[in-house]
């Protein structure tokens, strides 16, 4: 098993702003790995710093076996990056744009390129200042799916994708996965990561607060549901794992470990359900649940 | 429903965000009016000494293009008036078209303006803010100069009449950015177009004050500033015609504004190739398919300029043949070729400068394209970033070359079929155009630091180009000292056609260049990007 990328200990400061304070991140060759963190935390500090944007203040980085700052030029061959605020150069169409940047990484595949516009209904004649946001990310996406690197560095890249390009994007991102590629999937929808990601860094103030497996974090995760019963429901709040257990008559709002999940459902179905929703915590709930204590300590 | 909503909260907001740089045009012009009018004071204290000047002046059609028509140079305000009057309009109008196009298209461009449009603000507020804001400047640029100056004991008439005419050129060509950032959809071409107007415009006045044509000087708002007379008899009504102009494109601006959506220009954006063409390839295939347009547009602008310039020249010693006095003047600088000589190097040493503004442009494009974040893609997919920086540098010298190469050759068409010399004149006034390239590299070379080494003060090229300028100007008539001088390249650039060829200091000026580039190259390197 071998690492894409491997950072230690890695600083950064803009000024006094500290972005990074001893942040760490491993990915395995192969993987498509979340880095996750809410707005600000360092993620996309992390990200150029990988791409030889910046230079750290201290630690090491190392990406595909090299130095990022000194080896940028030909790691870059290696790798593509879809960054999370796409700007294009306003007179040039998206079409040319996926044609230039697959050249200057040395290479585009051509029936996956047709393939790519065709699932993310990119119109490729349209110029670069006319796209909306959602659209100069598909460009971006495509160049990046359509290249021949071995390593996808993505950087909140479905921010602005509706639900169903949402899907085809992580339709996209399995395929590579399965073809061997390594991903970096920076993102902070957390159930974009659970469908795509085997492992899990989760960033907050520039530092590495959890890494592990899915399996491994999923104790950081509840569900919320909201159900509608045919009954009034009883006994609910003696389940393991249920929180903020709300009952108004025949109206259920409520929380649960997810790995408590079927027990709950099995009980709400005694009941009779007339109508469900499940909804997974927004990450920024989950920090706000599982770190605000350890800040305040 | 009230267009108008929120007019003041925005103009609040573009005096908040223009405070410094605003407060520094203002400064630079105000100071440049006090300043001349004290230096003449020191010079020439007496009227005699005044006379001599005068004499030595009246009807040099060299100073009549460079400065403007001569109404009274007997007295110390219209020495003033005539030195300032040009070259302060010209820098009113250029403050007054960066800021309005920095807060219309720029805005809109990079969609700032549809976070505020969204908020409790009429149609038109967006506009009217930033005409506001430049009128309001206009203003107290009329109120700053005509009191500093009554208070140096110049008349006060003729001090608010001068002041006033400052006013007048910022109006228009605000107003007129206001029109010229509805029709385009990048602040660029906005700014371009209109200060391309402004550029011609001072070349309308210089050559209808130097060859006699007095309609070029009366249909240009720069003229009429000078055409105010102010100190020589003011002739007030011609205030009128700015007020009239502003007046007008303000009125084609909010008819135009109220025909486009936002964001939208009136020339709707057409779909392009699906493909790249097989030209578009590496950081370099890039670096021209964005300088293209531009370098075209400024290649058409100096063969229109170079062929004007060199078609009149040959007029500039007609006019003199025209009296007895103007003949001695004629002798005195040589005769006929003599004075066409110093014409023809005088507007060489303006498109000199013309050359640097490309310079700047071109290389502060690099810092641009970061700023915006497309270097980044460009950077990541792996561009070294010398090369590309590198890219962005060749069509800044080159560009500037090639402008430089391209309008001596058409001032020297133009002027050597006209003076039925073709073969002896094209050379020499080609050569002239040919040794302001190096002036202009060093610019481009101190952008190219500038972006290097401290890119968030890319705008001090700019600030060092003006200096470069009013030096050119207004140096050796206020008798600066020469170590002031000699800091501006274009000093040294041989006077040519008619002066003395020295390779040296143009040797030194390629070095300067070659150490500034180098800098910025090493510098781009090291640094964080962003």
């Amino acid at each position: 098993m071998t690492t894409a990328i491997s950072v230690s200990g890695l600083r950064k400061s803009f000024g006094r702003a500290r972005a990074l304070d001893g942040l760490d991140l491993t990915v395995t060759t192969g993987e498509v790995h979340g880095f996750l963190g809410p707005n600000g935390a360092g993620k996309s500090t992390t990200i150029r710093v990988l791409l030889g944007l910046l230079r750290a203040d201290g630690g090491t980085a190392e990406l595909l076996g090299g130095d990022p700052w000194r080896e940028a030029t030909q790691l870059h061959r290696r790798l593509a990056y879809v960054p999370g605020d796409v700007t294009l150069w306003p007179s040039l169409t998206g079409g040319e744009v996926i044609d230039l940047l697959g050249r200057l990484r040395g290479g585009l595949n051509q029936g996956r390129r047709a393939e790519l516009l065709e699932r993310f209904e990119l119109d490729p004649t349209k110029k670069g200042r006319t796209y909306s946001k959602g659209n100069r990310q598909k460009v971006a996406l495509v160049a990046a799916l359509a290249s021949e690197a071995e390593l996808l560095i993505l950087d909140e890249p479905t921010s602005g994708l509706d639900p169903l390009m949402e899907e085809v994007f992580r339709e996209c991102v399995a395929q590579e996965r399965d073809a061997g590629r390594t991903v970096l999937l920076s993102s902070h929808i957390l159930a974009e990561v659970e469908a795509l990601c085997d492992r899990v860094s989760i960033i907050r103030n520039g530092q590495t607060v959890e890494t592990g497996t899915l399996a491994e974090l999923r104790h950081l995760t509840r569900t919320s549901i909201t159900a509608e019963l045919g009954a009034e429901p009883t006994g609910l709040a003696e389940l393991p794992g249920v929180h903020d257990l709300d009952v108004q008559g025949t109206r259920v709002k409520l929380e649960v470990d997810t790995a408590e999940l079927d027990a709950v459902l099995r009980r709400l179905t005694e009941f009779g359900v007339r109508g469900l929703t499940s909804q997974p915590p927004t990450l920024e709930e989950l920090f706000l649940r599982h770190y605000t204590d350890e800040v305040r300590a | 429903m009230n267009t108008l909503v929120g007019t003041g909260f925005l103009t609040r907001l573009v005096l908040r965000r223009e405070r410094v740089q605003l407060t520094a045009w203002l400064a630079v012009i105000a100071l440049l009016a006090v300043g001349t009018a004290a230096s003449f004071a020191q010079l020439y204290p007496t009227q005699q000494g005044r006379a001599e000047f005068a004499a030595s002046l009246q009807g040099n059609p060299v100073f009549l293009a460079l400065t403007g028509p001569m109404f009274d140079l007997t007295t110390l305000g219209g020495m003033t008036a005539w030195r300032v009057a040009g070259i302060g309009s010209l820098l009113a109008a250029f403050m007054a078209v960066f800021t309005v196009v920095r807060h219309t298209r720029a805005d809109e461009e990079n969609g700032r303006l549809e976070l505020l449009g969204a908020g409790v603000v009429g149609r038109r507020a967006p506009l009217t803010a930033p005409l506001l804001t430049v009128f309001g400047a206009g203003l107290v640029l009329a109120l700053v100069v005509g009191g500093a100056l009554t208070a140096k004991g110049l008349p006060a008439a003729g001090s608010f009449a001068l002041g006033l005419g400052f006013a007048g050129a910022a109006w228009v060509f605000g107003a007129l950015a206001a029109v010229t950032a509805q029709l385009s959809q990048s602040a660029r071409a906005a700014t371009g177009i209109a200060a391309g107007v402004v550029v011609l415009t001072f070349l309308m006045r210089a050559l209808g004050d130097s060859t006699g044509a007095d309609w070029l000087s009366w249909i240009s708002p720069i003229g009429w500033t000078q055409q105010v007379r102010a100190f020589a008899d003011e002739r007030w009504w011609v205030l009128a015609l700015p007020l009239v102009t502003t007046s007008l494109l303000v009125a084609l601006a909010y008819v135009l504004v109220a025909r486009r959506d936002l964001g939208g220009g009136l020339l709707a954006t057409r779909p392009g190739p699906a493909r790249a063409s097989a030209s578009l390839r590496g950081s370099f295939g890039l670096a021209w398919r964005l300088h293209r347009a531009s370098l075209l547009s400024w290649l058409i602008s100096v063969v229109v300029l170079g062929l004007v310039l060199g078609a009149l020249a040959e007029s500039v010693s007609d006019v003199l043949r025209t009296s007895d006095q103007l003949q001695r003047i004629l002798a005195a600088l040589g005769g006929s070729k003599g004075v066409v000589d110093l014409f023809l190097a005088a507007m060489l040493s303006i498109v000199g400068l013309v050359g640097a503004v490309y310079a700047v442009q071109s290389t502060l494009r690099a810092r641009g394209e970061e700023s915006a974040q497309r270097a980044e893609p460009v950077l990541t997919a792996s561009v070294g970033r010398t090369r590309w920086f590198g890219g962005h540098l060749v069509f800044a010298f080159g560009g500037t070359a090639l402008l430089m190469a391209v309008v001596g050759a058409a001032m020297g068409l133009a002027h050597g079929l006209r003076a039925g010399d073709l073969g002896g004149e094209l050379p020499r006034v080609l050569a002239g155009a040919l040794v302001q390239i190096p002036a202009a590299w060093v610019l481009a070379g101190l952008a190219a630091a500038l972006t290097g080494v401290l890119p968030r003060a890319v705008g001090l090229a700019w600030a060092v180009l003006v200096v470069f300028f009013l030096l050119g100007q207004l140096g050796q008539m206020l008798q600066l000292s020469q170590w002031l001088l000699d800091v501006s390249p274009f000093t040294h650039v041989p006077k040519l056609p008619g002066g003395e060829f020295t390779a040296q200091p143009l040797c030194w000026m390629v070095a300067v260049t070659v150490v500034l580039t180098a800098v910025g190259l090493i510098g781009f390197r090291r640094r964080d990007l962003g």
